[in-house]
């Protein structure tokens, strides 16, 4: 199991090298220069090369990669143009929001998910199932944005029950865990766990279909066991399965949640992409990037270890 | 009849409909009696794994109708109710499946499935179960089975792993042991070894069982009794040298001749009767057996009736010496 984690370690590492070029890249690609949102309009070309010249640019692109590279190993990200603000700060706030965020609308699809799943597999064909199933497509189809705002209009405007918008109620973006903030959690939450919640439910229905038509889910019957006992032989096999796709949702819900982010003003890492691009503040931008996907990254990897760690018959060589 | 000398498996008039009009056993009768080895021997698709699991009460509940009546060690099997079903199941019966690779759950160790069994049925603890399981996987001489117990179905051989379905099957001592084609899946010398495997075992824990296979070699080589399976009915039946040495139906007939004719081919299959078996959704009147039979006359349109040519032998054949004589069959579609 450890040279396991040990090789695929090694297989991570050209993978995080080429998203760190990317994100390099990325400021160099975008359109318009990285200076232009710093520079005066009416900056005299004299200027344009100084500035130039300290920020590195006027160097050879490996030079000026390997720098950046140097800087991002000590956790130096540059400074946000919008606030003057490190933006390893502002991306360290952003992530933790997003993780609480992400990390509960992932549980709470996992549970309803699973449970949907497990219905509409066992009762395959039946009402039941279609029911559950309806609900999955829901899920994974309903524009969550749009979900959002009804939730806003009818939990907030209307019945006055949840605050619409924010992490807390002092606007601060430091979540804590208490009441007030959690009140805040709860909207957000819902509306992002909609998608796991289908998904995860239309993995689990496919799995629990398939297992229960196995022969020796029937062989189980034979020896004795009643429906708990053959239920329990079903979540074991379904769950390496089930996680992983948990996880790989988690991940989803991290890089993607720009719009519900947005929609609840949630100070996270969608929300902050969000106002980087507005603001063309580039520096703010690739830093988000790239810590998001390094997390992505990780993130595949923590899946495919718990995967092997619970999965007899995948290879662990 | 006194518990001693009531057969231990008595099946009457067994009929298996599945949804969609398949009536894939249409009138078995079928007795085993205490310490017995009946052999169930038949072209593949009819209806000898569909009979099995009626006796289990293993066929798809929602999907299936069963009529007939299953009489197992002085228990009802269709009037059980679901936790008696549940304990008879593994305990007074026990079923060795075909491909034991799909049988066994691929995420649980041996060890564990085994144990689980026992700690069902016995309520034993842990280590206990443990213990036994390890007991089984001597008995069946799976070599190094303390380590063995840890393993997953996929980490063994073909012939080990229906070892481990042997212990499996027997480690709550049932007293009759299905087996349904357990060593077709396997290489042909493995093959032997599971055969003469599973015979030592019957004999010293006198079990019965009933023995599913379409090779008829494996058939005399364990069976007292043959019983001959056409397309969902059993048309003959007879001790093991009567049914081998004195067949009756044609279509036993025509086994043994494709069998001695391909008895040296590896996995020699028992396709070589010209035909094919009928749609067991539409199955004509009359012998199902006819349109493929060299001997098929008139007759044959009238269900056959069971002719007795010797003490515990039968056939249902209009051919058969003595037919014209005979009542005609009763059928669960006649009553
Ligand atoms: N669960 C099922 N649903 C529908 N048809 C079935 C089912 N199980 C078996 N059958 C049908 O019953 C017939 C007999 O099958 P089976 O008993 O498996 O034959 P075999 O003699 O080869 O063991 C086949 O036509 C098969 O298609
Ligand atoms: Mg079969």
């Amino acid at each position: 199991m450890l040279t396991f984690v040990g090789k695929r370690l090694v297989y991570v590492a050209p993978v995080a090298i080429g998203v760190s070029i990317v994100c390099f890249l990325l400021v160099h690609l975008a359109p318009g220069d990285p200076l232009s949102a710093i520079l005066p309009v009416d900056a005299t070309q004299e200027t344009i090369e100084q500035m130039r010249a300290a920020y590195g640019f006027d160097k050879p692109l490996p030079v000026q990669y390997a720098l950046w590279l140097w800087r991002v190993l000590q956790g130096d990200l540059g400074t946000s143009i919008a606030t003057g603000r490190p933006v390893i700060g502002e991306v360290g706030r952003a992530v933790v929001n997003s993780l609480i965020l992400a990390s509960v609308a992932t549980l709470i699809g996992f549970a309803f998910g699973t449970f949907f799943g497990f219905v509409a597999g066992y009762f395959r064909n039946s009402p039941l199932d279609r029911a559950a199933s309806a609900i999955a497509v829901f899920g994974v189809s309903v524009p969550h944005y749009w979900l959002g705002m009804v939730m806003v209009i009818v939990f907030s405007a209307t019945l006055g029950w949840l605050p619409p918008t924010g992490a807390g109620p002092d606007g601060s973006g430091n979540w804590r865990p208490d009441l007030a903030h959690l009140r805040h959690l709860i909207l957000p939450a819902i509306t992002m766990s909609v998608i796991p919640m289908g998904v995860i439910a239309r993995t689990v229905r496919a799995l629990v279909g398939d297992i229960l038509s196995q022969d020796f889910v029937s062989a189980l019957r034979a020896k004795g066991l009643g429906e708990f006992g053959v239920f329990r032989h079903v979540v074991k096999n379904a769950a390496p399965t089930a996680l992983a796709v948990m996880g790989l949702q988690l991940g989803y819900l991290l890089g993607g949640s720009i719009l519900i982010e947005t929609v609840f003003a949630w100070p996270g890492t969608g929300f902050l992409l969000n106002a980087a691009i507005f603001q063309r503040d580039l520096p703010l931008l690739q830093g988000s990037i790239l810590v998001l996907a390094m997390f992505f990254v990780l993130l595949n990897l923590a899946v495919d270890i718990l995967q092997t760690a619970l999965d007899p018959r995948i290879e662990r060589g | 009849m006194s518990p001693e000398t009531e057969p231990l498996v008595k099946v009457e008039n067994l009929a298996v409909a599945f949804r969609g009009g398949v009536r894939a056993v249409d009138g078995v009768d079928l007795t085993v009696r205490r310490g017995e080895v009946v052999a169930l021997i038949g072209e593949s698709g009819s209806g000898k794994s569909v009979t099995l699991r009626a006796i289990m009460r293993l066929n798809p509940e929602r999907t299936s109708r069963v009529e007939g009546r299953i009489r197992v060690a002085g228990q009802d099997v269709m009037a059980l109710p679901k936790r008696a079903l549940a304990d008879f199941r593994g305990r007074t019966v026990a079923m060795i499946f075909q491909e034991p690779l799909l049988a066994l759950d691929p995420v649980y160790t041996l060890g564990r499935q085994i144990a689980e069994a026992v700690r069902r049925h016995e309520g034993v603890s842990e280590a206990e179960a443990r213990a036994r399981a390890l007991a089984m996987f001597e008995r069946v001489r799976i070599p190094s089975p303390e380590r063995r117990l840890d393993a997953y179905p996929h980490e063994m051989s073909g012939g080990m792993r229906q070892r481990a379905m042997i212990a499996l099957a027997l480690a709550c001592r049932p007293q009759l042991l299905l087996a349904d084609e357990p060593t077709t899946a396997l290489d042909a010398t493995v093959q032997i070894q599971i055969l003469l495997l599973l015979r030592e075992l019957q004999r010293e824990l006198g079990l019965s069982a009933i023995f599913v296979t379409h090779d008829l070699g494996a058939a005399v080589e364990v069976a007292d009794r043959i019983a001959v399976m056409y397309a969902g009915r059993i048309v003959e039946e007879g001790s093991a040298r009567q049914v081998v040495l004195s067949p009756q139906h044609p279509y036993t007939v025509g086994l043994l001749k494709s069998r001695a004719d391909g008895a040296l081919a590896k996995g020699a299959r028992l396709v070589t009767i010209p035909g094919s078996p009928p749609d067991l959704a539409r199955r004509p009147p009359g012998c199902a057996f006819a349109p493929r039979c060299p001997l098929a006359d008139e007759a044959c349109r009238r269900d056959p009736p069971v002719v007795s040519p010797a003490p515990g032998h039968r056939a249902a054949c209009w051919r058969v010496p003595g037919a014209d004589a005979a009542e005609p069959a009763q059928r669960a579609d006649a009553a």
